[in-house]
């Protein structure tokens, strides 16, 4: 049996988790052996055609031609991961569906009559069938070795579900919300970043999207009580995953 | 045990225990303040202690200040960080190894061999590591950190003479006196001169106590350490009642009140993590992308959906079943399972809360709840 075939595809995105995957340093020589990085322009020229083994997807879906080479991606791939903020929930640009999208077009660019563009930004999941996704804005580089190291060895790849707060603990951090007073987004935002901000006392942004069965609500109460108003509030839950934390912010 | 040798020393008396037991190659662990807390970190001398700050605690809430003016050495509550991972690391590597095409090589880990001295630890995390030496080592199989530590550290214990608004010690007897399981204990005395009564509690400790050219204990430093006991006593304001609860919780898993928790609780976890007696953890089987692999173990929490996950399912998806498996276990099903109650006082999972969700008041409202 030959090497599995890897593809990386980009939409709407700033290429930061096709960066990471670049940023695996270390152990890119490693995934190079393990798997033929068949299609990765962000990396090389050299395109192998399809059918892909992996597909990994960065970018939220906001054209039409993007609706339809979704499609195409997925016929010609047997898995399919979406990584990071964008195509797991449409990323910041997704702040576009609760706003007219003519209005941006136009205060923009300018000659609006040349963007197509659809009105909403979205996740790729939103499109078609997801296999897994990578959350982060940007993914973690350990998840994606992760992902291809399981995948290989034909085993779930694991990924956790659980709070920040958990990975704060296991690394030691002080809580930001208990002994600074600050806003952070940590005890609703799913783990994956090793707690990173917090760490260097910033509250979580939350770019990992929500946990399993985040309590957004109870959160809240406290934020508001931490000096976060209204509008903070709104503006937090609004960021990265505003998609995925909308409920918090549509009551 | 040889006689309780009692003696009275001054700040510089514990800096000359401090340089004793470095003498000796213990690696000190003590208090100090940091980012804004009471942590424990390695310690070498008797600047190194958080000498003039106090905290002050409340549901959801933790705040460090210090007066300078202040030479109290111990005037604060426990911090964030207990013991715990020293007995029980947060995140380790059991073993790990290499397939090649003929052979599986596996390289375990080093056996810990740390001398080790807890220093100016609280009661409260006496009794703790106490109750988690025994899950973890006090059965026929032992994790051999777990042992190392419970039978070869060397424990100074401070008595608490600033419980916190969250404490609640005096429930399980675990404080704010120390009694068992300490080597040395001191109570800091600011009635009249400031100053440090030390108490053998052990011969290693007597041993100790004797090469220090302390002066002798009088009664009326005796009687002064009563009165911080008795003060810090009159200070502790929650409670649990422990001789009832394990079996009042027992009878009240359908009670209203767990939904009425969830409504607040985050699942986020904070509560097991600080929990110094909480031992869950998760055994990791990994491989790498070069024919390597790992087992590692890291503290794992109740409160994921993953912690519960067998095959078909999780067993507790809702945050009301987490929730209630944390507290009755900590408080009842702990008792059938290790004869005791998992919980010591601290007050941590209180303070700690985020949303400040208050052990003591839950189990209150859940008595309540059934004898309406």
């Amino acid at each position: 049996m030959g090497k599995a075939k890897l593809a990386v595809w980009k939409f709407a995105s700033c290429d930061g988790c096709q960066l990471s995957i670049l940023d695996c340093e270390d152990e890119l020589l490693a995934i190079a052996d393990a798997v033929e990085i068949a299609n990765f322009t962000e990396m090389t020229r050299k395109v192998i055609d399809g059918p892909y083994d992996i597909s990994l997807v960065e970018g939220s879906i906001t054209t039409a031609d993007d609706a339809q080479r979704i499609v195409e991606i997925r016929k010609n791939s047997a898995v399919i991961v979406a990584i990071g903020a964008c195509a797991t929930a449409g990323g910041i640009q997704a702040l576009r569906n609760y706003a007219d999208i003519d209005e941006y077009v136009s205060a923009v660019y300018a000659h609006p009559e040349y963007i197509s563009t659809l009105a909403t930004s979205r996740s790729i999941s939103d499109f078609i069938k997801v296999d897994l996704e990578l959350h982060g804005c940007p993914v973690n580089k350990e998840h994606l070795i992760e992902l291809v190291a399981a995948s290989l060895a034909g085993r779930k790849p694991r990924i956790p579900q659980y709070s920040v707060c958990e990975e704060c603990k296991l690394r030691g951090n002080v809580c930001v919300v208990v002994a600074e007073n600050m806003p952070c987004l940590g005890p609703v935002t799913s783990a994956g970043c090793g707690a990173l901000c917090p760490a260097v006392k910033r509250g979580c942004y939350g770019c990992f999207g929500p946990m399993q069965k985040a309590n957004t609500t109870s959160l809240a109460i406290r934020l508001k009580e931490n000096g976060a108003d209204e509008d903070k509030l709104h503006r937090m839950f609004k960021t990265f995953n505003a998609t995925k934390f909308e409920k918090e912010f549509s009551s | 045990m040889e006689n309780i040798l009692a003696g009275v020393a001054t700040t510089q008396g514990i800096d000359e225990l401090i340089k004793l037991l470095l003498g000796d190659g213990y690696q000190v662990i003590g208090p100090s303040a940091e980012n804004n807390v009471i942590q424990k970190k390695e310690i070498t001398s008797v600047e190194d202690l958080p000498k003039g700050y106090t905290d002050s605690q409340a549901p959801g809430h933790y705040a460090l200040k210090r007066d300078s003016s202040s030479p109290e050495l111990f005037s604060w509550a426990v911090g964030p960080a207990s013991f715990k991972d020293n007995l029980f690391p947060s995140k380790s590597t059991l073993f790990e190894g290499k397939i090649t095409k003929s052979d599986v090589s596996i390289s375990q880990k080093e056996p810990f061999s740390q001398k080790v001295c807890f220093f100016g630890i609280r009661p409260c995390e006496v009794a703790a590591m106490a109750v988690l030496g025994r899950v973890m080592a006090g059965g026929p199989y032992q994790d051999p950190q777990a042992k190392s530590v419970r039978e070869n550290s060397l424990v100074i214990a401070v008595e608490c003479g600033y419980p916190a608004e969250n404490c609640f010690c005096t429930s399980f007897d675990t404080g704010p006196m120390a009694d068992e399981g300490c080597d040395i204990i001191i109570t800091e005395i600011t009635e009249g001169e400031h100053r440090f009564l030390l108490r053998s509690g052990s011969d290693t400790g007597h041993h100790i106590l004797n090469r220090l050219n302390y002066k002798s204990a009088l009664p009326e430093d005796v009687s002064a350490r009563d009165r911080v006991i008795a003060k810090s006593i009159s200070q502790i304001g929650k409670s649990i009642d422990a001789e009832n609860t394990p079996s009042m919780l027992a009878r009240n898993l359908s009670s209203h009140v767990w939904s009425d928790i969830a409504r607040r609780c985050l699942s986020c976890g904070n509560c097991t993590m600080v929990c110094p007696t909480c031992f869950c953890a998760s055994f990791e089987h990994s491989n790498g992308l070069e024919n390597d692999f790992s087992v590692t173990r890291r503290w794992d929490s109740c409160f994921d959906t993953a912690h519960s996950y067998i095959h078909g399912g999780s067993v507790r998806t809702s945050t009301a079943s987490k929730y209630r498996q944390w507290m009755t276990h900590k408080l009842s099903t702990w008792v059938d399972q290790f004869n005791e109650i998992g919980c010591v006082g601290c007050g941590r999972c209180i303070t700690w809360c985020p949303v400040g969700i208050d052990i003591t008041e839950e189990v209150a409202k859940i008595a309540e709840s059934e004898s309406k």
